[in-house]
């Protein structure tokens, strides 16, 4: 028994002390760590296997959402988050955190009546916001029909589906609804979960996307990829300066270099409703956010290395991906930004 | 003498020996018992830090955070009672289909399945559970909601519920009273409670039936043997044998499956429908606790996840008083039968 | 006469009846296991190739899930390895030292609440407790890690244990307890080397269905392993697992991203399987009896 008992404990030290020395190893094997934003998880992963095959440095990035993503980096577990919603400037500056954005890309309201191929419903905002708040429920409301002359609209009850889950993709859309409705700017408001008036809600892009395949006089509003690659029907939207507009990559490249950069701190913008003429009524950004003065000065300095490569050399692999790449006199601001406020 | 010196040496080494198998006694005993202090610890810990967590809720709130069924996140307004609501009602409904469902399966694999038939489909219900509970939803979502709404969802709105297609209530809808509200929807989808529940059904059968099954086993099979000579058939054994004897197991494999459903969180996201609104119908959809958090953690902030972690607390709160409601009808079933 | 054979008759009708009903309970099981394996192979077959177990996740599309399934490899283990012991011997307890006690019945009363934690709370919980002060005490270079992922799903797997051990436990029959404390044996060696061999296949079906349980776990791993695109072994870095990039591929919009998720879906199916099937080759190797 003793000698089974010191075997015990002998074997118990040596665990002990393999416990120790592993968790001393410190991690070197991935070089950065981001997490936040869904909205650019596929973009950020081809960046980041591009980046790795031509540096040999790695970045690892989950998406837990904006908001997770933007309380971690105030814990200080992550390197650097991704967020939808802009990082507000006191916050900001409390936490000594600086943010830039990266990528641009669309959300577009997608149906499913039968019949209706994509683009050929056009709505205006004050439309839109209508359906959204329960006021507009049949399809062939006298309101959508004056908008769609010539369209056969089937007298169809409409399903509104919205996202159950918090999302920088609600976030855009019903800043763009509060934008263009004074009913849904007072009664509703906008953030990443509302208070929705009426609807079924589907979890992530692709909960809503199924949930709109799936109900017959349905409208939900998705990332363009989704709608491209799942086949739903989006709707053509009229847009501030009052063109009705296809989603496209160059519709989203026009909202984003019309958006008011010059007068924004920290790029703090949504540019939702931009005054382009051609431009994308609900066009979105990601802002990553990292530290001015980070606890780990290497990390950071790779984490600029890459951001930097990636806007000056990653338009291809969002192209692909249905995301735009950032204007270039929006990089030079950014590179201009980063001189000024990251010391390194 | 000699056999005195031998006798006193044997007595001391017994001693000796009782006394080093006393204190070895202790120490496994203090072991055994650290081991359950650290599950209470375990629980006390988790319970402890939602509830610290949703201290800044609870303070807002109040009482009234169980009774109302508001939640406006822009407004920074919530209540508890659509989620509570959700949670007992979906794993009720799954207790109601799992539970005949695995008895029956554990019936048959332990007395009327041929041997050679026993193992391979007992690993095969087993597999339900290692089943990722994303695969659940997702087959959920994309398989078996549409089934659902087009096959199922239709006849009982049609003959059970009172908003009919046709606008003529079937017999059981005027005359039963509950019933037509409860299949009455006009939602034209698949996903609802009554989705919710089938689903955690299927989930959760693995748990109930592989614990019924290696319970019945256990049972002597003299005990059995003296049944069957008095000529009692397998059912009768089963019944009034088998399940008797193990009965407290059973019961412990139900709440392993009741547990797993008022917890379970990915499945029943992608089925439930997620609306934070109250119906009296199980074909609308609803919300849960736990599909609740996992929706709302990743962008909440302030007040609203502190409300999140309000609501986890919530759910031990509600799962400790299903266990005591449990506990509590179990003891007047023994009453019953006079024990 | 008559009055006889129409109860024999009853009886045997009931009889036939409700094993019959047996039957349908199982075809019901067996039929949704069938309609959910068949869709995730049906779905993922095209993903299920050599790739899908030599490349890692950084390639999306184009990779695999090596990364993963070593990730889950390895949490799992170090969760299982975690709760094992200490749900057997807790379940010990509650079986054997503690039946009536007030503190026995509060804490078997607990542990049911345990389980049915949800089961991102138990993540969060653990990242409070393991990796932020991880964090802290590295100086943040440790943070998330697969340490602290295990430790969460042996947070899932425990209450699973312990409830299962001490149900098994409990059904052993005294005479089996009685026979060896009359022939002196100490009760620790009663315990361990007669009881919980006893009830060995029991214990080892709790253990499993833990297993399987946290093999399929997401919401827990978020925020303590937190994932990884690319191969580690190390358990102090961040770690990868099968459900966690299931889950996020999806939500992707991609179709072949769809494909792997399922085809991943269908590997970790098909690990359980194997894990339950092996284990039920050794127990019936060396079967126990009871009487």
């Amino acid at each position: 028994m003793l000698t089974s008992t010191k075997y015990l404990s002998r074997i118990g030290t040596t665990a002990v002390f393999a416990a120790a020395s592993l968790f001393g190893m410190s991690a070197h094997a991935t070089d950065i760590t981001g997490a936040g934003s869904s909205f650019v998880y596929p973009v950020l992963s081809k960046w980041s296997a591009g980046y790795a095959e031509k540096t040999g440095n790695k970045l690892n990035y989950q998406s837990v959402g904006s908001g997770a993503g933007v309380a971690q980096i105030k814990e200080g577990t992550i390197d650097f988050g991704a967020t939808d919603a802009p990082v507000k400037a006191e916050d900001l500056a409390q936490y000594g955190l600086g943010q830039f954005p990266v990528v641009v890309g669309g959300i577009v309201p997608v149906v499913n009546i039968p019949g209706i191929e994509a683009g050929q419903i056009k709505l205006d905002g004050p439309t839109l916001a209508d359906i959204f708040l329960g006021k507009i429920t049949m399809w062939n409301d006298p309101k959508i029909a004056a908008m769609n002359a010539g369209v056969n609209l089937p007298a169809k009850k409409i399903t509104v589906v919205h996202r159950s889950d918090g999302s920088g993709t609600s976030f855009n859309f019903t800043n763009y609804l509060s934008k263009v409705s004074n009913d849904w700017a007072t009664k509703v408001k906008f953030g990443t979960a509302v208070e929705w008036p009426t609807g079924v809600g589907g979890k992530g892009n692709e909960g809503v996307s199924q949930y709109v395949k799936q109900i017959i006089g349905s409208i939900g509003y998705v990332e363009y990829a989704y709608a491209v690659k799942n086949k739903i029907s989006w709707v053509n939207l009229k847009n501030a300066a009052g063109q009705v507009v296809a989603p496209s990559a160059d519709a989203f490249a026009a909202a984003a270099a019309t958006a008011d950069w010059a007068s924004a701190k920290d790029f703090n913008v949504i540019m939702t409703n931009a005054s382009g003429a051609q431009a994308w009524p609900i066009t979105a950004t990601t802002w990553v956010v990292m530290y001015k003065k980070p606890k780990n000065a290497e990390h950071t300095k790779v984490a600029f290395e890459f951001f930097k490569w990636a806007l000056e050399n990653g338009q291809k692999d969002a192209a692909s991906l249905d995301y735009v790449a950032l204007p270039e006199n929006l990089v030079q601001k950014i590179e201009a930004y980063w001189s000024t406020e990251y010391k390194h | 003498m000699q056999a005195n010196v031998g006798a006193v040496a044997s007595t001391l080494a017994q001693e000796a020996r009782a006394h080093r198998d006393a204190r070895h006694d202790r120490l496994f005993g203090w072991l055994l018992k650290g081991c359950a202090l650290l599950v209470l610890a375990c629980l006390l810990g988790a319970a402890g830090a939602t509830l610290w967590g949703g201290r800044h809720a609870f303070g807002t709130f109040g009482w009234h955070f169980l009774v109302s069924s508001t939640w406006d996140p822009s407004s920074d307004t919530y209540g508890a009672l659509v989620p509570v609501y959700g949670t007992i009602v979906t794993s009720l409904i799954a207790l109601l289909i799992a539970v005949p469902v695995s008895f029956g399966i554990a019936l048959y694999l332990s007395e009327v399945a041929p041997p050679w038939l026993r193992t391979p489909v007992s690993s095969a219900i087993e597999l339900l559970a290692g089943i990722p509970s994303i695969i659940y939803g997702m087959w959920g979502l994309f398989i078996f909601a549409p089934f659902f709404a087009d096959h199922i969802k239709p006849w009982l709105t049609n003959y059970l519920g009172d908003k009919p297609d046709d606008g003529k209530l079937s017999w059981v809808a005027a005359h039963v009273p509950f019933v037509g509200k409860l299949f009455g929807s006009d939602y034209p989808f698949g996903a609802s409670i009554l989705t919710a529940g089938i689903v955690l059904a299927v989930m959760i059968i693995p748990f109930i039936s592989s614990v019924m099954r290696e319970v019945f086993q256990t049972v002597p099979s003299r005990l059995k043997e003296s049944a069957y000579a008095l000529g009692s058939s397998t059912w009768e054994v089963s019944w009034d044998i088998v399940l008797p004897y193990t009965r407290s197991a059973v019961i412990g494999g139900i709440f392993l499956g009741l547990g797993r459903a008022l917890g379970e969180t990915m499945a029943v996201t992608f089925v439930l429908g997620n609306a934070m609104q109250l119906s009296a119908s199980i074909l609308d959809p609803g919300a849960s606790i736990a599909s609740t958090i996992a929706n709302q953690f990743s962008e909440a902030a302030g007040l609203q996840k502190s409300t999140l972690m309000a609501l986890a607390f919530l759910l031990f709160v509600v799962t400790f008083f299903v266990l005591l409601i449990a506990r509590w009808m179990l003891r007047q079933l023994a009453h019953k039968e006079g024990r | 006469m008559a009055a006889n054979s129409f109860i024999y008759t009853r009886r045997r009708i009931t009889n036939i009846v409700a094993l019959a009903l047996s039957m349908v309970a199982t075809l019901i099981g067996l039929v949704f296991l069938a309609w959910i394996l068949w869709e995730t192979l049906r779905q993922g077959i095209g993903a299920l190739d050599l790739k899908l177990f030599t490349k890692i996740t950084a390639y999306g599309e184009d990779g695999g899930l090596l990364n993963a399934m070593v990730g889950s490899l390895i949490v799992n283990l170090i969760g299982i390895a975690i709760a094992t012991p200490i749900g057997v011997l807790a379940g010990t307890w509650l079986a054997e030292y503690a039946s009536g006690t007030k503190l026995g019945e509060s804490i078997r009363f607990l542990n049911d609440i345990l389980l049915s934690a949800p089961s991102i709370v138990l993540g969060l919980f653990v990242y409070t407790i393991v990796v932020l002060p991880t964090t802290a005490l590295t100086d943040g270079s440790t943070t998330f890690s697969g340490w602290a992922g295990g430790v969460a799903l042996a947070l899932i797997a425990l209450p699973v244990i312990v409830r299962t051990s001490d149900e098994m436990l409990r059904l052993v029959p005294s005479t089996l307890r009685e026979a060896a404390l009359s022939l002196g044996i100490p009760q620790w060696k009663l315990t361990m080397q007669i009881l919980i061999r006893a009830a060995r296949s029991g214990i080892i079906t709790g253990v499993l269905l833990a297993l399987a349980r946290i093999s399929g776990e997401t919401a827990p791993l978020l925020f303590t392993a937190f994932g990884n695109n690319y191969l580690t072994f190390n358990p102090s870095d961040k770690m990868s697992s099968l459900p966690q990039v299931i889950y996020q591929y999806a939500n992707d919009p991609g179709d072949g991203m769809h494909a792997i998720a399922w085809a991943g879906a269908f590997v970790v199916t098909m690990f359980v399987l194997l894990l339950s099937l092996a284990s039920r080759l050794v127990l019936s190797r060396n079967k126990v009896s009871h009487d």
